[in-house]
Protein backbone atom coordinates (compact mmCIF):
# COMPACT_ATOMS: atom_id res chain seq x y z
CA UNK A 1 0.00 0.00 0.00
CA UNK A 2 1.42 3.34 -1.42
CA UNK A 3 2.27 6.11 1.26
CA UNK A 4 -0.31 8.22 -0.30
CA UNK A 5 -2.96 5.91 -0.03
CA UNK A 6 -2.33 5.30 3.70
CA UNK A 7 -2.00 9.08 4.29
CA UNK A 8 -5.38 9.19 2.61
CA UNK A 9 -7.26 6.55 4.62
CA UNK A 10 -5.98 8.11 7.87
CA UNK A 11 -7.51 11.10 7.13
CA UNK A 12 -10.47 11.27 9.07
CA UNK A 13 -11.19 14.51 11.13
CA UNK A 14 -13.28 13.94 14.04
CA UNK A 15 -16.84 14.88 13.78
CA UNK A 16 -20.10 15.54 15.94
CA UNK A 17 -23.23 15.61 14.44
CA UNK A 18 -26.13 17.87 15.90
CA UNK A 19 -29.58 18.23 15.18
CA UNK A 20 -31.18 20.65 16.95
CA UNK A 21 -34.93 21.26 16.96
CA UNK A 22 -35.29 20.11 13.19
CA UNK A 23 -38.76 20.56 11.28
CA UNK A 24 -39.99 19.74 8.42
CA UNK A 25 -43.35 19.78 6.70
CA UNK A 26 -44.46 18.81 3.51
CA UNK A 27 -47.42 20.56 1.89
CA UNK A 28 -49.29 18.52 -0.57
CA UNK A 29 -52.92 19.59 -2.52
CA UNK A 30 -54.91 18.01 0.39
CA UNK A 31 -52.62 17.57 3.13
CA UNK A 32 -49.57 19.30 5.22
CA UNK A 33 -47.73 16.13 6.23
CA UNK A 34 -45.37 17.03 9.16
CA UNK A 35 -42.29 14.66 8.76
CA UNK A 36 -39.93 16.08 11.46
CA UNK A 37 -41.49 18.40 14.20
CA UNK A 38 -38.68 19.76 16.62
CA UNK A 39 -36.21 16.57 16.50
CA UNK A 40 -32.98 16.84 18.39
CA UNK A 41 -30.07 14.43 18.66
CA UNK A 42 -26.60 13.92 18.67
CA UNK A 43 -24.55 11.61 17.20
CA UNK A 44 -20.47 11.18 18.35
CA UNK A 45 -17.62 10.18 16.58
CA UNK A 46 -17.47 7.17 15.61
CA UNK A 47 -20.73 5.93 16.56
CA UNK A 48 -23.12 4.08 15.14
CA UNK A 49 -26.77 5.28 15.52
CA UNK A 50 -30.26 3.43 13.90
CA UNK A 51 -32.78 5.37 13.01
CA UNK A 52 -36.28 2.72 13.35
CA UNK A 53 -39.80 3.25 12.41
CA UNK A 54 -42.81 2.24 11.03
CA UNK A 55 -43.36 4.32 7.11
CA UNK A 56 -44.12 7.89 7.27
CA UNK A 57 -42.15 8.55 10.97
CA UNK A 58 -39.72 11.21 8.74
CA UNK A 59 -36.70 8.54 9.04
CA UNK A 60 -35.63 9.22 5.60
CA UNK A 61 -36.62 13.18 5.34
CA UNK A 62 -34.29 13.26 8.57
CA UNK A 63 -31.38 11.31 6.71
CA UNK A 64 -32.33 13.60 3.56
CA UNK A 65 -31.93 16.99 5.90
CA UNK A 66 -28.46 15.55 7.54
CA UNK A 67 -27.28 14.89 3.89
CA UNK A 68 -28.15 18.41 2.87
CA UNK A 69 -30.56 17.33 0.11
CA UNK A 70 -33.70 18.89 1.96
CA UNK A 71 -33.48 22.13 3.51
CA UNK A 72 -35.25 22.21 7.07
CA UNK A 73 -37.99 24.48 7.75
CA UNK A 74 -36.82 25.16 11.31
CA UNK A 75 -33.75 23.94 13.53
CA UNK A 76 -30.56 23.57 12.78
CA UNK A 77 -27.99 20.78 11.55
CA UNK A 78 -24.10 21.47 12.69
CA UNK A 79 -21.42 19.56 11.59
CA UNK A 80 -18.63 20.26 14.24
CA UNK A 81 -20.39 23.02 15.03
CA UNK A 82 -21.14 24.63 11.21
CA UNK A 83 -24.70 24.53 9.99
CA UNK A 84 -25.43 21.90 6.89
CA UNK A 85 -26.45 24.14 4.08
CA UNK A 86 -26.11 21.68 0.80
CA UNK A 87 -24.55 18.38 0.52
CA UNK A 88 -21.17 17.56 1.21
CA UNK A 89 -18.24 14.83 0.49
CA UNK A 90 -18.18 14.99 4.25
CA UNK A 91 -21.58 13.04 4.49
CA UNK A 92 -22.26 10.38 2.13
CA UNK A 93 -25.42 8.60 1.24
CA UNK A 94 -25.97 5.39 0.21
CA UNK A 95 -29.55 5.00 -0.76
CA UNK A 96 -32.74 2.76 -0.77
CA UNK A 97 -32.65 1.76 -4.13
CA UNK A 98 -28.76 1.46 -5.24
CA UNK A 99 -28.50 4.76 -6.93
CA UNK A 100 -25.27 3.06 -8.93
CA UNK A 101 -24.81 4.84 -12.22
CA UNK A 102 -25.81 2.86 -15.52
CA UNK A 103 -23.98 4.29 -17.84
CA UNK A 104 -20.66 3.74 -15.63
CA UNK A 105 -19.11 0.37 -14.69
CA UNK A 106 -18.18 -0.78 -11.48
CA UNK A 107 -15.15 1.25 -11.38
CA UNK A 108 -16.65 4.34 -12.95
CA UNK A 109 -19.08 4.08 -10.16
CA UNK A 110 -16.45 3.92 -7.20
CA UNK A 111 -14.48 6.85 -9.14
CA UNK A 112 -17.34 9.31 -9.73
CA UNK A 113 -16.94 10.54 -5.96
CA UNK A 114 -13.29 10.08 -6.16
CA UNK A 115 -12.41 12.48 -9.26
CA UNK A 116 -14.46 15.14 -7.77
CA UNK A 117 -12.68 15.21 -4.92
CA UNK A 118 -9.46 17.58 -5.05
CA UNK A 119 -5.88 17.43 -3.94
CA UNK A 120 -5.44 13.63 -5.87
CA UNK A 121 -3.68 12.27 -8.50
CA UNK A 122 -5.69 9.79 -10.86
CA UNK A 123 -3.40 7.29 -9.72
CA UNK A 124 -4.39 7.77 -5.74
CA UNK A 125 -7.88 7.88 -6.91
CA UNK A 126 -7.59 4.53 -9.16
CA UNK A 127 -5.89 2.77 -5.95
CA UNK A 128 -7.84 4.34 -3.42
CA UNK A 129 -11.11 2.89 -5.57
CA UNK A 130 -9.36 -0.32 -5.75
CA UNK A 131 -9.10 -0.33 -2.29
CA UNK A 132 -12.76 -0.26 -1.40
CA UNK A 133 -13.54 -2.81 -3.74
CA UNK A 134 -10.90 -4.91 -2.51
CA UNK A 135 -12.48 -4.49 0.93
CA UNK A 136 -16.18 -5.14 -0.37
CA UNK A 137 -14.75 -8.57 -1.79
CA UNK A 138 -15.52 -7.61 -5.54
CA UNK A 139 -11.88 -6.70 -6.76
CA UNK A 140 -12.44 -9.10 -9.60
CA UNK A 141 -15.82 -7.15 -10.78
CA UNK A 142 -13.71 -3.99 -11.71
CA UNK A 143 -15.42 -3.91 -15.14
CA UNK A 144 -18.50 -5.28 -14.52
CA UNK A 145 -21.48 -3.72 -15.68
CA UNK A 146 -24.45 -2.44 -13.07
CA UNK A 147 -26.86 -4.85 -14.61
CA UNK A 148 -24.89 -7.78 -14.41
CA UNK A 149 -24.44 -7.33 -10.78
CA UNK A 150 -26.93 -9.32 -8.03
CA UNK A 151 -29.22 -6.98 -5.84
CA UNK A 152 -26.20 -8.00 -2.91
CA UNK A 153 -23.24 -7.36 -5.12
CA UNK A 154 -24.77 -3.76 -6.21
CA UNK A 155 -25.38 -2.50 -2.37
CA UNK A 156 -21.75 -3.71 -1.99
CA UNK A 157 -20.87 -1.36 -4.96
CA UNK A 158 -23.05 1.05 -3.36
CA UNK A 159 -20.83 1.21 0.12
CA UNK A 160 -17.52 0.88 -2.28
CA UNK A 161 -18.90 4.24 -3.78
CA UNK A 162 -20.17 5.76 -0.32
CA UNK A 163 -16.81 5.19 1.00
CA UNK A 164 -14.42 5.91 -0.89
CA UNK A 165 -14.48 9.44 -1.00
CA UNK A 166 -13.90 8.90 2.36
CA UNK A 167 -16.72 10.62 4.17
CA UNK A 168 -16.69 11.12 7.95
CA UNK A 169 -19.88 10.52 8.37
CA UNK A 170 -22.20 7.75 6.29
CA UNK A 171 -25.77 7.86 5.86
CA UNK A 172 -27.27 4.81 4.86
CA UNK A 173 -31.60 4.80 4.29
CA UNK A 174 -32.73 1.10 4.41
CA UNK A 175 -29.73 -0.31 1.76
CA UNK A 176 -31.04 -3.87 2.98
CA UNK A 177 -34.53 -3.38 2.19
CA UNK A 178 -34.86 -5.08 -1.14
CA UNK A 179 -32.51 -7.94 -0.28
CA UNK A 180 -33.20 -11.18 0.69
CA UNK A 181 -32.48 -13.09 4.23
CA UNK A 182 -29.18 -14.13 3.46
CA UNK A 183 -27.21 -11.94 1.04
CA UNK A 184 -28.53 -9.12 4.14
CA UNK A 185 -27.16 -11.82 6.94
CA UNK A 186 -23.92 -11.61 4.96
CA UNK A 187 -23.94 -7.59 4.71
CA UNK A 188 -24.83 -7.24 7.75
CA UNK A 189 -21.38 -8.88 8.82
CA UNK A 190 -19.75 -7.16 5.97
CA UNK A 191 -20.82 -3.90 7.06
CA UNK A 192 -19.19 -4.60 11.02
CA UNK A 193 -15.99 -5.40 9.69
CA UNK A 194 -15.69 -2.46 7.78
CA UNK A 195 -17.08 0.07 10.23
CA UNK A 196 -15.08 -1.26 13.25
CA UNK A 197 -11.96 -0.86 10.27
CA UNK A 198 -13.09 2.50 9.29
CA UNK A 199 -14.92 3.93 12.54
CA UNK A 200 -16.93 6.29 10.44
CA UNK A 201 -19.95 8.00 11.82
CA UNK A 202 -23.06 6.16 10.32
CA UNK A 203 -26.49 7.19 10.91
CA UNK A 204 -28.91 4.32 9.45
CA UNK A 205 -32.07 4.14 8.47
CA UNK A 206 -34.02 1.03 8.41
CA UNK A 207 -37.72 -0.84 9.61
CA UNK A 208 -35.88 -3.99 10.57
CA UNK A 209 -35.63 -3.84 14.27
CA UNK A 210 -33.10 -6.76 14.82
CA UNK A 211 -30.76 -5.09 12.11
CA UNK A 212 -31.07 -2.05 14.07
CA UNK A 213 -30.02 -3.46 17.19
CA UNK A 214 -27.50 -5.70 15.37
CA UNK A 215 -25.72 -2.90 13.75
CA UNK A 216 -26.04 -0.07 16.26
CA UNK A 217 -24.62 1.65 19.10
CA UNK A 218 -27.97 3.02 20.09
CA UNK A 219 -31.42 2.71 18.63
CA UNK A 220 -33.41 5.73 18.20
CA UNK A 221 -37.27 5.35 18.09
CA UNK A 222 -39.51 7.48 15.68
CA UNK A 223 -42.90 7.91 15.53
CA UNK A 224 -44.89 9.46 12.62
CA UNK A 225 -47.38 12.77 12.27
CA UNK A 226 -45.37 14.38 13.55
CA UNK A 227 -42.14 12.66 12.93
CA UNK A 228 -40.32 12.56 16.20
CA UNK A 229 -37.47 11.04 18.51
CA UNK A 230 -39.80 8.72 21.03
CA UNK A 231 -37.15 6.63 22.51
CA UNK A 232 -34.01 5.48 22.44
CA UNK A 233 -32.01 2.19 23.15
CA UNK A 234 -28.13 1.79 23.88
CA UNK A 235 -27.26 -1.69 22.90
CA UNK A 236 -24.29 -2.83 24.72
CA UNK A 237 -22.98 -6.08 23.05
CA UNK A 238 -19.95 -6.85 21.78
CA UNK A 239 -18.93 -6.82 17.93
CA UNK A 240 -18.85 -8.35 15.37
CA UNK A 241 -22.63 -9.11 16.40
CA UNK A 242 -24.88 -12.39 15.35
CA UNK A 243 -28.24 -10.97 14.08
CA UNK A 244 -29.59 -14.44 15.25
CA UNK A 245 -28.30 -14.71 18.77
CA UNK A 246 -30.13 -15.03 21.49
CA UNK A 247 -28.86 -11.34 23.28
CA UNK A 248 -29.43 -9.58 20.53
CA UNK A 249 -33.30 -11.18 20.25
CA UNK A 250 -33.92 -9.48 23.98
CA UNK A 251 -32.92 -5.75 22.75
CA UNK A 252 -34.71 -6.61 19.40
CA UNK A 253 -38.11 -7.56 21.24
CA UNK A 254 -37.55 -4.93 23.86
CA UNK A 255 -37.43 -2.19 21.03
CA UNK A 256 -40.57 -3.98 19.37
CA UNK A 257 -42.90 -4.01 22.47
CA UNK A 258 -41.79 -0.53 22.86
CA UNK A 259 -43.11 0.09 19.19
CA UNK A 260 -46.41 -1.48 19.14
CA UNK A 261 -47.12 -0.19 22.61
CA UNK A 262 -46.84 3.19 21.04
CA UNK A 263 -48.52 2.30 17.58
CA UNK A 264 -51.27 0.86 20.11
CA UNK A 265 -52.22 3.91 22.75
CA UNK A 266 -52.24 6.06 19.36
CA UNK A 267 -55.03 4.17 17.97
CA UNK A 268 -56.45 4.16 21.77
CA UNK A 269 -56.25 8.00 21.70
CA UNK A 270 -57.85 8.26 18.01
CA UNK B 1 -19.45 -17.01 -41.08
CA UNK B 2 -22.61 -19.02 -41.30
CA UNK B 3 -24.78 -16.07 -40.59
CA UNK B 4 -23.39 -14.28 -43.53
CA UNK B 5 -23.81 -17.78 -45.89
CA UNK B 6 -27.16 -17.05 -45.43
CA UNK B 7 -27.60 -13.63 -45.52
CA UNK B 8 -25.75 -13.73 -48.97
CA UNK B 9 -27.49 -16.93 -49.94
CA UNK B 10 -30.67 -14.67 -49.61
CA UNK B 11 -29.66 -11.97 -51.69
CA UNK B 12 -28.75 -13.93 -54.36
CA UNK B 13 -31.81 -15.63 -54.28
CA UNK B 14 -33.96 -12.38 -54.50
CA UNK B 15 -32.06 -11.63 -57.39
CA UNK B 16 -32.18 -14.54 -59.04
CA UNK B 17 -36.10 -14.12 -58.63
CA UNK B 18 -36.00 -10.72 -59.89
CA UNK B 19 -33.97 -12.23 -62.91
CA UNK B 20 -36.63 -15.12 -63.43
CA UNK B 21 -39.45 -12.55 -63.20
CA UNK B 22 -37.58 -10.19 -66.40
CA UNK B 23 -37.59 -13.63 -68.16
CA UNK B 24 -41.03 -14.49 -67.58
CA UNK B 25 -41.84 -11.46 -69.49
CA UNK B 26 -44.80 -10.57 -67.39
CA UNK B 27 -44.43 -6.91 -67.09
CA UNK B 28 -42.60 -4.96 -70.27
CA UNK B 29 -38.95 -4.66 -69.87
CA UNK B 30 -39.69 -0.09 -69.47
CA UNK B 31 -41.66 -0.83 -66.56
CA UNK B 32 -38.97 -3.97 -64.81
CA UNK B 33 -35.58 -3.88 -65.71
CA UNK B 34 -33.33 -6.71 -65.40
CA UNK B 35 -30.91 -6.83 -62.60
CA UNK B 36 -28.00 -6.63 -65.00
CA UNK B 37 -29.51 -3.44 -66.82
CA UNK B 38 -29.91 -2.02 -63.27
CA UNK B 39 -26.45 -3.07 -62.58
CA UNK B 40 -24.79 -1.32 -66.26
CA UNK B 41 -26.82 1.71 -65.38
CA UNK B 42 -25.01 1.57 -61.48
CA UNK B 43 -21.23 0.67 -63.31
CA UNK B 44 -22.03 3.68 -65.44
CA UNK B 45 -23.32 6.07 -63.04
CA UNK B 46 -20.12 5.14 -60.95
CA UNK B 47 -17.92 5.62 -63.84
CA UNK B 48 -19.03 9.07 -64.90
CA UNK B 49 -19.09 10.30 -61.21
CA UNK B 50 -22.91 11.33 -61.60
CA UNK B 51 -23.77 8.81 -58.40
CA UNK B 52 -21.03 9.35 -56.06
CA UNK B 53 -21.48 13.35 -57.22
CA UNK B 54 -25.06 13.11 -56.20
CA UNK B 55 -24.48 10.83 -52.93
CA UNK B 56 -22.08 13.14 -51.96
CA UNK B 57 -24.39 16.31 -52.62
CA UNK B 58 -27.13 14.56 -51.03
CA UNK B 59 -25.03 12.96 -48.07
CA UNK B 60 -23.64 16.54 -47.21
CA UNK B 61 -27.10 18.13 -46.59
CA UNK B 62 -28.03 15.43 -44.57
CA UNK B 63 -25.50 16.00 -41.87
CA UNK B 64 -25.07 19.35 -42.30
CA UNK B 65 -29.01 19.72 -41.95
CA UNK B 66 -28.94 16.60 -39.39
CA UNK B 67 -26.09 18.40 -37.04
CA UNK B 68 -27.52 22.03 -36.89
CA UNK B 69 -30.69 19.97 -35.97
CA UNK B 70 -28.87 18.47 -33.32
CA UNK B 71 -26.90 21.71 -32.38
CA UNK B 72 -30.48 23.26 -31.78
CA UNK B 73 -32.54 20.52 -30.60
CA UNK B 74 -30.38 18.87 -27.63
CA UNK B 75 -30.22 22.35 -25.36
CA UNK B 76 -33.62 23.30 -26.16
CA UNK B 77 -34.83 20.40 -24.83
CA UNK B 78 -32.38 20.22 -21.75
CA UNK B 79 -34.01 23.61 -21.55
CA UNK B 80 -37.72 22.91 -21.82
CA UNK B 81 -37.60 19.77 -19.94
CA UNK B 82 -35.45 22.00 -17.04
CA UNK B 83 -37.50 25.00 -17.39
CA UNK B 84 -41.72 25.57 -16.83
CA UNK B 85 -41.54 28.42 -19.04
CA UNK B 86 -39.84 26.71 -21.68
CA UNK B 87 -42.15 23.64 -21.76
CA UNK B 88 -45.57 25.74 -22.04
CA UNK B 89 -43.95 27.64 -25.16
CA UNK B 90 -41.19 25.37 -27.29
CA UNK B 91 -42.55 22.21 -25.69
CA UNK B 92 -45.52 22.80 -27.25
CA UNK B 93 -44.66 24.09 -30.35
CA UNK B 94 -41.93 21.63 -30.62
CA UNK B 95 -44.97 19.03 -30.31
CA UNK B 96 -47.31 20.70 -32.70
CA UNK B 97 -44.34 20.84 -35.30
CA UNK B 98 -43.67 17.17 -34.76
CA UNK B 99 -46.78 16.28 -36.48
CA UNK B 100 -46.33 17.97 -39.52
CA UNK B 101 -44.90 16.04 -42.03
CA UNK B 102 -41.44 18.29 -43.04
CA UNK B 103 -42.59 18.16 -46.75
CA UNK B 104 -44.54 20.54 -45.66
CA UNK B 105 -42.03 23.67 -45.44
CA UNK B 106 -40.50 23.07 -48.59
CA UNK B 107 -43.05 25.88 -49.96
CA UNK B 108 -42.20 28.50 -46.97
CA UNK B 109 -38.25 27.34 -47.74
CA UNK B 110 -38.40 27.97 -51.37
CA UNK B 111 -40.37 31.53 -51.17
CA UNK B 112 -37.66 32.35 -47.82
CA UNK B 113 -34.80 31.29 -49.22
CA UNK B 114 -35.05 30.71 -52.93
CA UNK B 115 -33.51 27.90 -54.41
CA UNK B 116 -30.83 27.89 -52.35
CA UNK B 117 -28.74 24.77 -50.27
CA UNK B 118 -30.21 26.75 -47.61
CA UNK B 119 -33.79 26.10 -48.31
CA UNK B 120 -32.18 22.46 -48.34
CA UNK B 121 -30.80 22.62 -45.33
CA UNK B 122 -33.71 24.77 -43.74
CA UNK B 123 -36.00 21.48 -44.36
CA UNK B 124 -33.93 19.14 -43.13
CA UNK B 125 -33.36 21.05 -40.03
CA UNK B 126 -37.12 21.31 -39.61
CA UNK B 127 -37.52 17.55 -39.91
CA UNK B 128 -35.02 16.52 -37.43
CA UNK B 129 -34.98 19.34 -34.90
CA UNK B 130 -38.45 18.61 -33.53
CA UNK B 131 -37.90 14.86 -32.62
CA UNK B 132 -34.48 15.52 -30.90
CA UNK B 133 -35.97 18.16 -28.74
CA UNK B 134 -38.39 15.93 -27.67
CA UNK B 135 -36.79 13.17 -27.25
CA UNK B 136 -34.12 15.01 -25.23
CA UNK B 137 -37.07 16.24 -23.23
CA UNK B 138 -38.66 13.03 -22.52
CA UNK B 139 -35.09 11.18 -21.75
CA UNK B 140 -33.85 13.94 -18.98
CA UNK B 141 -37.95 14.12 -17.44
CA UNK B 142 -38.23 10.04 -16.94
CA UNK B 143 -34.79 9.97 -15.29
CA UNK B 144 -34.74 8.67 -12.02
CA UNK B 145 -34.15 11.57 -10.04
CA UNK B 146 -31.82 9.34 -7.79
CA UNK B 147 -29.11 9.61 -9.79
CA UNK B 148 -28.84 13.44 -9.16
CA UNK B 149 -29.32 13.56 -5.97
CA UNK B 150 -26.73 10.74 -5.31
CA UNK B 151 -24.28 13.10 -7.49
CA UNK B 152 -24.67 16.00 -5.48
CA UNK B 153 -24.19 13.89 -2.61
CA UNK B 154 -21.03 13.04 -4.05
CA UNK B 155 -19.96 17.03 -4.79
CA UNK B 156 -21.40 17.02 -8.42
CA UNK B 157 -22.74 21.06 -9.59
CA UNK B 158 -24.86 22.89 -12.11
CA UNK B 159 -22.81 22.08 -15.55
CA UNK B 160 -20.81 18.87 -14.07
CA UNK B 161 -24.36 17.55 -13.20
CA UNK B 162 -25.49 18.03 -16.82
CA UNK B 163 -22.83 16.45 -18.51
CA UNK B 164 -21.58 13.78 -16.54
CA UNK B 165 -25.17 12.45 -14.70
CA UNK B 166 -27.91 14.23 -16.68
CA UNK B 167 -27.11 13.64 -20.28
CA UNK B 168 -25.92 9.94 -19.99
CA UNK B 169 -28.46 9.06 -17.79
CA UNK B 170 -31.35 10.21 -20.22
CA UNK B 171 -28.59 8.19 -23.28
CA UNK B 172 -31.45 5.44 -24.00
CA UNK B 173 -34.15 7.75 -24.86
CA UNK B 174 -31.41 10.16 -27.19
CA UNK B 175 -30.16 7.94 -28.98
CA UNK B 176 -33.46 6.74 -29.92
CA UNK B 177 -34.53 10.55 -30.41
CA UNK B 178 -31.38 10.86 -32.96
CA UNK B 179 -32.35 7.90 -34.50
CA UNK B 180 -35.90 9.21 -35.08
CA UNK B 181 -34.36 12.62 -35.97
CA UNK B 182 -32.41 10.77 -38.62
CA UNK B 183 -34.97 9.15 -40.14
CA UNK B 184 -37.35 12.34 -40.29
CA UNK B 185 -34.35 14.26 -41.39
CA UNK B 186 -33.27 11.52 -44.22
CA UNK B 187 -37.23 11.59 -45.61
CA UNK B 188 -37.52 15.46 -45.38
CA UNK B 189 -34.74 15.62 -47.75
CA UNK B 190 -35.28 13.21 -50.04
CA UNK B 191 -38.84 14.89 -50.85
CA UNK B 192 -37.31 18.12 -50.88
CA UNK B 193 -35.02 16.73 -53.42
CA UNK B 194 -37.34 15.18 -55.70
CA UNK B 195 -40.00 17.84 -55.20
CA UNK B 196 -37.70 21.46 -56.41
CA UNK B 197 -34.29 21.57 -58.47
CA UNK B 198 -32.04 23.31 -56.81
CA UNK B 199 -29.31 24.25 -58.99
CA UNK B 200 -26.09 24.19 -56.88
CA UNK B 201 -25.87 20.81 -56.62
CA UNK B 202 -27.82 17.61 -57.78
CA UNK B 203 -28.78 15.06 -55.11
CA UNK B 204 -29.81 11.84 -55.28
CA UNK B 205 -33.68 13.12 -55.37
CA UNK B 206 -32.91 14.55 -58.46
CA UNK B 207 -31.54 11.93 -60.02
CA UNK B 208 -34.41 9.63 -59.06
CA UNK B 209 -36.58 12.59 -59.83
CA UNK B 210 -35.23 12.88 -63.78
CA UNK B 211 -35.01 8.82 -64.20
CA UNK B 212 -38.67 9.10 -63.71
CA UNK B 213 -38.84 12.34 -66.41
CA UNK B 214 -36.61 10.31 -68.93
CA UNK B 215 -38.69 7.01 -68.26
CA UNK B 216 -35.50 5.08 -67.16
CA UNK B 217 -36.72 2.37 -65.17
CA UNK B 218 -33.26 1.12 -64.74
CA UNK B 219 -31.95 4.53 -63.06
CA UNK B 220 -34.63 4.81 -61.13
CA UNK B 221 -34.54 1.19 -58.93
CA UNK B 222 -30.44 2.10 -59.19
CA UNK B 223 -30.92 5.23 -57.16
CA UNK B 224 -33.19 4.02 -54.68
CA UNK B 225 -31.04 1.04 -54.46
CA UNK B 226 -28.45 3.40 -53.36
CA UNK B 227 -30.91 5.71 -50.91
CA UNK B 228 -31.56 2.37 -49.27
CA UNK B 229 -27.70 1.70 -49.01
CA UNK B 230 -27.22 5.03 -47.51
CA UNK B 231 -29.51 4.62 -44.83
CA UNK B 232 -28.13 1.26 -44.05
CA UNK B 233 -24.84 2.26 -43.63
CA UNK B 234 -25.82 5.66 -41.60
CA UNK B 235 -27.46 3.15 -39.37
CA UNK B 236 -24.45 1.05 -39.45
CA UNK B 237 -21.76 4.04 -38.35
CA UNK B 238 -23.99 6.27 -36.94
CA UNK B 239 -26.14 4.43 -34.24
CA UNK B 240 -25.11 0.95 -33.95
CA UNK B 241 -22.27 1.76 -31.81
CA UNK B 242 -24.32 3.96 -29.49
CA UNK B 243 -27.08 0.97 -29.18
CA UNK B 244 -24.36 -1.73 -28.35
CA UNK B 245 -23.19 0.43 -25.83
CA UNK B 246 -26.70 0.94 -24.58
CA UNK B 247 -27.12 -2.97 -24.58
CA UNK B 248 -23.60 -3.85 -22.86
CA UNK B 249 -23.87 -1.26 -20.49
CA UNK B 250 -27.38 -1.16 -19.58
CA UNK B 251 -28.42 -4.49 -20.49
CA UNK B 252 -30.95 -2.44 -22.73
CA UNK B 253 -32.50 -5.10 -25.55
CA UNK B 254 -33.25 -1.09 -27.09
Amino acid sequence: MSTALQAELRNIPPVKLVLDGVTKTFRTKRAKVRALENVSLQVNEGEYVCLVGQSGCGKTTLLNVIAGLEKPDGGRVLVDGKPVSQPGRDRMVMFQETALFPWLDVMGNVLFGLKLKPNLTDNDRLEVAKFYLRMIGLDKFTHANIHELSGGMKQRVALARALAPNPRVLLMDEPFGALDALTREQLYGDVQAIWLKRRKTVVFVTHNVREAACLGDRVLLLAPEPGRVIEEFRIDLPRPRDINSVSLAEYSTAITRSLKGYSEDREVAE
Amino acid sequence: MKRVILAAGFFVLAILAWQLLVAANVWSAVLLPSPLSVARYLLGALADGSLLGAAWVTTRRLLAGYAIGLIIGLPLGLLTAQFQIFRDTIGLVALGLQTLPSICWVPLALLWLGQTESAMLFVVIMGSLWSVLIATETGVRTMPVIYVRAARTMGSRGMHTWLKVILPASLPFLVSGMKQGWAFAWRSLMAAEIYVTILTGFGLGQLLHYGRELHAMDQVIAVMLVIVLIGLLADKILFSPWERFLRRRWGLTA
